[in-house]
């Protein structure tokens, strides 16, 4: 970890689409046309008032945005009650930006209607898109359906196993799903395969990518669109606290809930962020998605970035418990805020997730998705090193129905 | 004079267009990888392509993407597909070959030090797939200054507006990709792609070769009309393929399956007269040797 500071972390990235060494552009020629066209699209689009107006509109009444910021009162007494414990007289106040309550139950759909509303405006008739969860898939199925668009979704099969519920609800939504054998049969694989479709269809296709990775201008596109996190947590803390968070914590597979949630106060100092890789079966085993912590940079899907690989460069098969988080890599703005110090980037193990998982449905009454738990099951820890007047807010990413089944399974109970 | 030159010139002394072999580095292990490299010259091949294999490779089909998954099953690294090159290299000093892959691999090994391995094992060239001009600082750059040649593909969206900068620091030839799709997928169009070829030659006077969709001695002959050298890929990956036993091992038909393929497409490109491109009187299409 290096020691530059920048005047501001906001400014990223340059006109070439690099966070410091990370970032780019690294894909085939037959992309570059399209992506360069995106990026002109993208910049009119955000320079167009009528785009913003347009945007909002759809987040206030389809979306249903704002979403709440919950205090999470008995998740903070038993944080408190952990501190004690301990034997220390602590345990941050805890609130959860609650992006569950979304549309499409995640905060996936704040990205895609983005996207969406700039492949209309592209005149593209055709989305594709990689899905891990099938929270993106959802998304992008609802908002393809809701705007009359063709909607090919690919899925690693492994994933399309696992995650059976939002299969089926992309299918009712009208999209085409495609399990994706190839590779480790999970995100990445669906990724390239998604690649592979845009290199064929590109003169038609549109492809809406669901985090803050790929070829410029995506991470910087997709961060803009989740960036509307960060700024209502702002304003609804603001509002009942009268000041900024002490911190934020969210999970990060790609990284676009955390880097949503993050980027707004990336030059307010004062607030510690945290990010929460997945340590899969446990760091030491090998088997985990934490990029950061056990990967080094590399180049894949378009990026330089960290990435989970052998000596010779080759990409190793992630593993998380979580679907969404079971990528081998992480957005570039992550990478450079790993980098720099501004971010801190820890990780939770599958079963850590999965206690959270339980803990949270028995506290609050609310069933977190198991990419949130990884964030949880730190806040666990977090909190109560913390006095009692820190203010922790914690991206709650996406809701837990989908998961009720494999969960069910682990547990050893069945529906 | 380059070795990518000097046999870009022979082939258009014999009126003829080029033919450009691809095979996977190290598929399906590294012993018969070599014997069939090997074999590739005298069953017709002009210039050999040799993929260094990758787990995510992008914008490749099912064919090519399996070719580097039994490679790298039978333990194929970077390091092993420069020792395959250099051991090409021990006997024959003339045929140009060319490595064509992924950016991480070489990434990770080291820029500096793989061009210096690179050509210290005789590569001539290299393509890479996910390194466009806008990231040439990367690799392209590098690899003029170390005497390699970077060859650049062309695409049926590369427009000729972005042409010019495709082409800027391309050097060895150009390879057009004739169909906007993966590698292996469907055949082209032939009049279109000698339309396209026309189309860049305004913009370069460098050889320019066409691949993608090419499975047969009459495809080859088809492209040949109108490029200076056609390239096969997946149709070889494939005829490899079903050479294998049931565990993927290499059989004693595993060399012939492949050359008589190669054979029958070198047979199709000589069928006709070809490369039609004329190289400037002055030289000036020649990568400058630093």
């Amino acid at each position: 970890m290096n020691s530059l500071a920048p005047n501001s972390y906001r400014t990223g990235p340059d006109e070439r689409g690099h966070f410091g060494i990370f970032g780019g552009r690294f894909v085939a020629e037959t992309l570059m046309p399209v992506i360069l066209e995106v990026e002109k699209a993208y910049a009119a689009a955000k320079a167009d008032p009528a785009f913003r107006a347009e945007m909002d509109a759809h987040l206030a009444t389809y979306v249903g945005r704002p979403s709440p910021l919950y205090f999470a009162e008995r998740l903070t007494e038993h944080v408190r009650a952990v501190a004690a414990g301990q034997g220390r007289d602590g345990g941050a106040k805890i609130y959860l930006k609650r992006e569950e309550l979304n549309h499409t139950g995640s905060h996936k759909v704040n990205n895609v209607l983005g996207q969406i509303m700039l492949a209309r405006r592209m005149g593209k008739r055709r989305i594709i898109a990689e899905t891990g969860a099938g929270q993106h898939g959802v998304a992008t199925a609802t908002l393809c359906a809701r705007f009359g668009l063709d909607c090919v979704v690919y899925m690693g099969a492994v994933d399309v196993e696992r995650q059976k519920p939002n299969v089926f609800r992309m299918k009712m939504l009208g999209a085409e799903v495609v399990p994706v054998q190839s590779g480790s049969k999970t995100l990445k694989d669906a990724m390239n395969e998604a690649l592979r479709d845009w290199v064929t269809n590109v003169a038609n296709t549109f492809y809406c990518i669901g985090t803050v990775a790929g070829p410029h201008p995506y991470p910087a596109m997709v961060r803009d669109f989740q960036a509307v996190i960060g700024r209502e947590v702002r304003e609804q803390l603001q509002a009942v606290e009268g000041r900024l968070p002490d911190s934020l914590v969210a999970c990060v597979g790609g990284g676009s809930n955390a880097m949503g949630l993050f980027h707004p106060f990336l030059d307010d100092r004062s607030v510690e962020i945290y990010g929460v890789e997945a340590a899969g079966h446990g760091l030491e085993t090998g088997q985990h998605a934490a990029s950061l912590t056990g990967g080094r940079p590399g180049v894949l899907h378009g990026n330089r970035t960290y990435l989970l690989m052998d000596g010779d460069g080759q990409i190793t098969e992630a593993h998380s418990i979580s679907a969404g988080l079971d990528y081998p890599g992480i957005g570039p703005e992550h990478a450079w805020l790993h980098e720099t110090g501004r971010a801190t980037y820890l990780s939770a193990t599958d079963a850590e997730a999965l206690e959270a998982f339980q803990l949270l449905s028995k506290l609050e009454g609310i069933i977190p998705a198991l990419e949130s738990a990884h964030a949880l099951a730190k806040v666990v820890t977090l909190a109560p090193q913390k006095p009692k007047d820190h203010l922790m807010v914690v991206n709650l990413s996406g809701r837990g129905d989908k998961d009720v089944p494999q969960v069910a399974e682990i547990l050893g109970s069945s529906l | 004079m380059s070795r990518i030159d000097r046999r870009f010139a022979a082939v258009r002394a014999e009126g003829r267009a080029a033919l450009v072999t691809f095979v996977m580095g190290g598929d399906p292990d590294l012993a018969t990888s070599l014997a069939l490299v090997k074999a590739l010259p005298a069953a017709g091949a002009d210039i050999i392509e040799i993929g260094m294999p990758f787990t995510d490779p992008m914008a490749d089909g099912p064919a090519i993407q399996a070719a580097g998954l039994r490679a790298l099953k039978q333990g194929t690294t970077l390091a092993r597909t420069l020792d395959l090159v250099r051991a090409f290299r021990g006997g024959d000093g003339d045929t140009p070959v060319i490595l064509m892959g992924y950016y991480n691999p070489i990434y990770i090994y080291g820029v500096e030090r793989f061009l210096a391995d690179a050509r210290a094992a005789g590569v001539d060239g290299l393509i890479v797939v996910d390194l466009p001009p806008e990231e040439d600082e990367e690799l392209c750059l590098p690899a003029l200054r170390a005497g390699l040649s970077f060859i650049r593909l062309a695409t049926p969206t590369t427009d000729d507006l972005r042409l010019p900068a495709v082409l800027a620091n391309t050097s060895g030839f150009v390879y057009y990709v004739s169909i906007t799709g993966i590698t292996g997928a469907r055949t082209p169009d032939f009049t279109e792609v000698a339309a396209a070829v026309d189309r860049i030659k305004r913009h370069t006077h460098l050889p320019v070769v066409v691949g993608f969709g090419v499975k047969s001695g009459a495809h080859a002959a088809a492209v040949a009309r109108g490029a200076d050298g056609v390239v096969v890929g997946s149709a070889l990956v494939e005829a490899l393929r079903r050479s294998l036993d049931g565990e993927e091992r290499a059989t004693a038909g595993t060399v012939p399956a492949v050359t008589t393929l190669v054979a029958e497409l070198a047979a199709g490109v000589r069928s006709v007269a070809g490369g039609n491109g004329q190289p400037p009187a002055d030289g000036s299409h020649l990568l400058e040797e630093v």
